[in-house]
């Protein structure tokens, strides 16, 4: 409406929230682990953000915002997962100004967040950074048109390789980006949880030509992503992908010395509250 | 069938425009209702998604027990390709079933730059362009929106066309396909059912003949069900239709994010160039009530931390003092920001700026002139004179703005160069004017310029556009003159686009339907999202106009002045304008005679309230101002959810 010629009217605007005033103070944060499935793996990192920041609002969080002219909600996101891939394991960090009961936090956005976004646990912050505790991705990989069968020569070509390089496209132009030394861990998923026992015969079908891999990867800069794992085993194996693959992140962490996650939230799970 | 699209997304730019999901937004099962309506917007999804039309229809119409409304988007040239090498059809994001499966497809245009789109999608959904090739398997095509006042270019590709307001005419169309579905009628038989709800216009039942001149000779009905004019519809009591309630929420990045409310409808300050304000009369005003109560709810289902009051110049309403400080006091200290458009040109409009901005920030103000000489402003009825303006714009500076923006337009009926170079002494002033107010030399102006294109049902609508080369030209001469001086002109931004998309803009604006086979050959030659610059092709534009225009050419449809007799493509439509009193108000520009608006002054007589029998709806004053109790100051919480105190889960407010 109003897009009228000429009359392109002017607008005027405000924000209240450009005055200076003093916002309440942060007396708490939230760390909150959600989740991107379905459709939402489409959205991009600042899609979601546009999105949890308006749903804060719907479901009436007391965020905290920032000082200033241009005030903005005090969120601290933890390295989002790519536009394309999934993920079960999601990390943001909440700054509000009254003591909420977390598991009722957790309730009420999930039941404002769009379709495919979803909270997993809310737990009150503890000492230490999140970003801390985070420094591993635990990645399942779907590729559709290349069966177990043909991923399993080039998963152990890959592991046999001192280094495999794959070419990234940074903002700083291309760069080379050695999978090999990221990737923790590297095997076929054998086990496959997510599907029904009762699982119809198409569905199976489509399965004995649709290879999954699981891969345990190590948080570089740039990060090695399910994509550069693929042109990977394609450098290594000359392994041909015919479709997109399809990536869902199951876990993120920290890789102990005995190559075990440590969920990030335990230690706030076992702190006093705050 | 996302099935068949999912695997195509990860290969296209933005794909979360094509998913759907938006909050608020939600599906009915297909077979729980007779009738099924596509509503397409026809640009990408980033523009249609915030277009407030297409969201009221949406909502209302899911309303229904006996209709479902799901949404479509142009889709860009990347997903396109993968699209047609998969055999993927236009779908609709909703639940992304394929377009041509629905019984009305509803393509709101809020321009005319939206007509190759329109083929694009139609074509994507294996629906045959042209009307006459359609049958009962395939939707109804049905245009609405502002340009459909002059449909006739697109005369060929619709099979009905909606004028005026959609909330009503929208549930009358479903009741007559309704019935005729299930009196199994034919796709013949079932227009001319639709062509007697009033506002509905088919163009299939009406021929068109010219004359030698290549001007129209008549257009006459074929089809006794057909009337000789169509009116206009008007939804009367904004009251009554606070939509949208529950604005869609989107993931994807989009150009308005903010809740909008329409506080008025209609606008009789009687701009002449105006075609929204001139189609749109006469003026309804929400309540300051009803306008507290969509923000409210609006607020809440969407989360949004910006409102704009929308209308064509919302100082303008009644009671927009009392709506702001409302607003302003209810929202204090939640970062919730408001906005609202404002076409006026006085110390008013600063007051209103000052509440929205309390003690905030002032950074840029606008106002719109549009004309660069008095003369001229009379002759576009824009009542403003100079000193009105500097002192205006004095008062700005003075309450702590740095910038204004003035906006103005260029190629105006009658304007000479010496019009356009006014704009240049007039910045310059604003400059002189606005560093003695602020005590300081570092105050900036902008001056925007638009290319004038004259519209249908307007009393410019028998104007000859100005070609894009004077145009052009005289632009150049205004930023020599701007920077004539060094000392002023160094605060003084100028900004303007080439007049060329203009001139295509004219040509469909004021076309006939001969204008169909124009739009098809460059459509084919690869034409299509007009609006973006990087898509816009003027020589593939004038190569189709050649190649398809006979006797007539691009020329006659634009730049060419129109007589009083000659029968103008869209003059069986009826926007409820008096053609006697536009071709006077016509007149009167010619004169640089200045006509009054009939809110304040008594009505003019230009033919609305009488033929459509509507009347000005002013909110009543005195009325409590919003049914907000004063909130206990809380700083950081924008909306408390009740929710919150109860232990009951919340629903997700989906509808299903
Ligand atoms: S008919 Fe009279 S009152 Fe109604 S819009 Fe026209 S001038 Fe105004």
């Amino acid at each position: 409406m109003a897009e009228t010629q000429g009359g392109r009217p002017s607008v005027l605007k405000a924000k209240a929230g450009d005055a200076p005033h003093p916002s309440a103070p942060v007396v708490g944060k939230l760390r909150m682990r959600y989740a991107k499935r379905g459709r939402a793996r489409f959205s991009s990192h600042r899609d979601i953000a546009r999105t949890m920041e308006w749903t804060l609002r719907r479901a009436g969080v007391p965020v905290a915002l920032s000082q200033g002219f241009s005030p903005h909600p005090r969120l601290s996101w933890i390295g989002a997962a790519p536009t394309g891939a999934a993920s079960e394991a999601e990390y943001l960090e909440i700054g509000v100004t009254e003591h909420l009961d977390p598991a009722v936090v957790a309730r009420e956005v999930d039941a404002v967040l769009p379709d495919g976004l979803a909270v997993i646990e809310v737990v009150p912050a503890g000492p230490g950074a999140l970003a801390d505790r985070i420094d591993t991705s635990v990645w399942e990989i779907e590729t559709p048109g290349v069966p177990d069968d043909a991923l399993a020569p080039a998963i152990e070509a890959f592991l046999a390789a001192p280094e495999v390089s794959v070419e990234r496209v940074t903002k700083n132009g291309p760069k080379p980006l050695d999978v090999r030394a990221a990737v923790a861990e590297l095997r076929l998923s054998l086990t496959r949880t997510d599907e029904p026992a009762d699982a119809d015969r198409e569905d199976r079908a489509r399965a004995a030509t649709c290879g999954r891999l699981t891969a345990v990867v190590r948080h570089t800069t740039p990060a090695a992503r399910p994509d550069d794992v693929c042109s990977a085993l394609r450098a290594v194996a000359g392994l041909e992908f015919p479709e997109p693959n399809r990536a869902t992140r199951w876990a993120q962490g920290r890789l102990d010395e005995r190559g075990e996650l440590i969920d990030p939230l335990a230690a706030d799970r076992a702190a006093p509250t705050a | 069938m996302f099935e068949s699209l999912e695997p195509l997304l990860p290969r296209v730019r933005k794909p979360v425009q094509y998913v759907g999901g938006e909050r608020n937004a939600g599906t009915k099962p297909w077979g729980s209702v007779p009738v099924h309506w596509a509503l397409c917007y026809p640009d990408a999804y980033e523009v249609g998604l915030p277009n407030q039309g297409l969201m009221i229809l949406y909502e209302v119409l899911n309303e229904r027990s006996d209709a479902l409304a799901e949404r479509t988007y142009a889709v860009w040239p990347d997903l396109a390709a993968l699209m047609r090498e998969h055999g993927v059809p236009q779908f609709t994001v909703d639940g992304h079933r394929p377009v041509g499966a629905f019984d009305v497809l509803g393509v709101s245009f809020a321009t005319e730059l939206g007509y190759t789109n329109l083929l694009s999608i139609l074509d994507l959904a294996g629906i045959p362009l042209h009307a006459a090739d359609r049958t009962t398997e395939h939707p109804l095509v049905l245009a609405g929106g502002h340009a459909a006042f002059n449909p006739e270019p697109i005369a060929d590709f619709v099979d009905l066309v909606a004028l005026g307001d959609g909330e009503e005419v929208v549930g009358d169309i479903t009741d007559v396909v309704k019935a005729a579905k299930a009196e199994g009628l034919d796709r013949r038989a079932t227009l001319e059912r639709l062509a007697a709800v009033p506002g509905v216009y088919v163009p299939g039942l009406y021929e068109v003949t010219y004359g030698d001149d290549g001007a129209i000779a008549a257009v006459t009905p074929t089809s006794p069900a057909a009337p000789e004019r169509v009116h206009k519809r008007t939804t009367s009591d904004l009251d009554d239709w606070p939509y949208p309630k529950k604005p869609l929420v989107p993931m994807a990045e989009t150009v308005h994010e903010r809740m909008s409310v329409e506080i008025f409808r209609g606008c009789t300050r009687g701009c002449r160039f105006c075609q929204a304000g001139m189609i749109t009369r006469p003026v309804r005003e929400r309540s300051p009530q009803g306008v507290g109560e969509m923000v409210e709810q609006g607020l809440k289902s969407s989360g949004y931390h910006e409102v704009g009051l929308l209308s064509l110049s919302s100082a303008d309403h009644s009671g927009i003092g009392e709506i702001a400080k409302g607003l302003a006091d209810r929202y204090e200290g939640t970062g919730t920001g408001l906005s609202l458009p404002s076409t006026r040109v006085d110390a008013f409009n600063v007051t209103l700026a000052e509440e929205l901005t309390r003690s905030g920030r002032r950074s840029g103000l606008t106002f719109a002139p549009e004309g660069g000489s008095e003369r001229l402003r009379k002759v576009i009825n824009k009542m403003v004179s100079e000193e009105e303006l500097i002192a205006t714009v004095s008062t700005a500076y003075e309450h702590g703005w740095r910038q204004v923006k003035l906006y103005f337009m260029c190629g105006l009926p009658t304007e000479t160069d010496e019009d356009v170079l006014q704009i240049a002494s007039m910045a310059h002033e604003v400059i002189r004017a606005g560093r003695q107010a602020a005590g300081r030399g570092d105050v900036r102006a902008t001056v925007s310029i638009g290319a004038f294109v004259p519209k249908p049902h307007t009393p410019f609508q028998w104007a000859g556009q100005t070609a894009p080369d004077v145009v052009d030209a005289r632009l150049r001469k205004l930023r020599e003159a701007i920077n004539s001086d060094r000392s002023l002109g160094r605060n003084i931004g100028l900004r303007y686009h080439d007049g060329q998309p203009s001139l295509v803009e004219g040509l469909l604006s004021r076309g006939d339907r001969r204008i169909g086979r124009v739009i098809e050959r460059a459509w084919r030659e690869g034409q299509q999202f007009d609006g973006w610059s990087e898509h816009f092709s003027f020589e593939r534009w004038v190569a189709a106009a050649e190649s398809e225009l006979e006797g007539v050419d691009l020329a006659w449809f634009t730049t060419r002045e129109r007589g009083e007799h000659e029968v103008l493509p869209w003059d069986h439509l009826d926007s409820g304008l008096d053609r006697g009193w536009l071709w006077d108000d016509w007149q009167d520009a010619l004169a640089a005679e200045e006509q009054d608006d009939c809110r304040w002054t008594p009505c003019f007589d230009c033919g609305v309230c009488p033929t459509m029998g509507t009347e000005i709806q002013m909110a009543p004053p005195g009325r409590p101002s919003l049914p907000l109790t004063p909130v206990e100051h809380r700083t950081s919480t924008p909306i408390r959810n009740p929710a919150f105190a109860s232990s009951a889960p919340s629903t997700g407010g989906r509808d299903e």
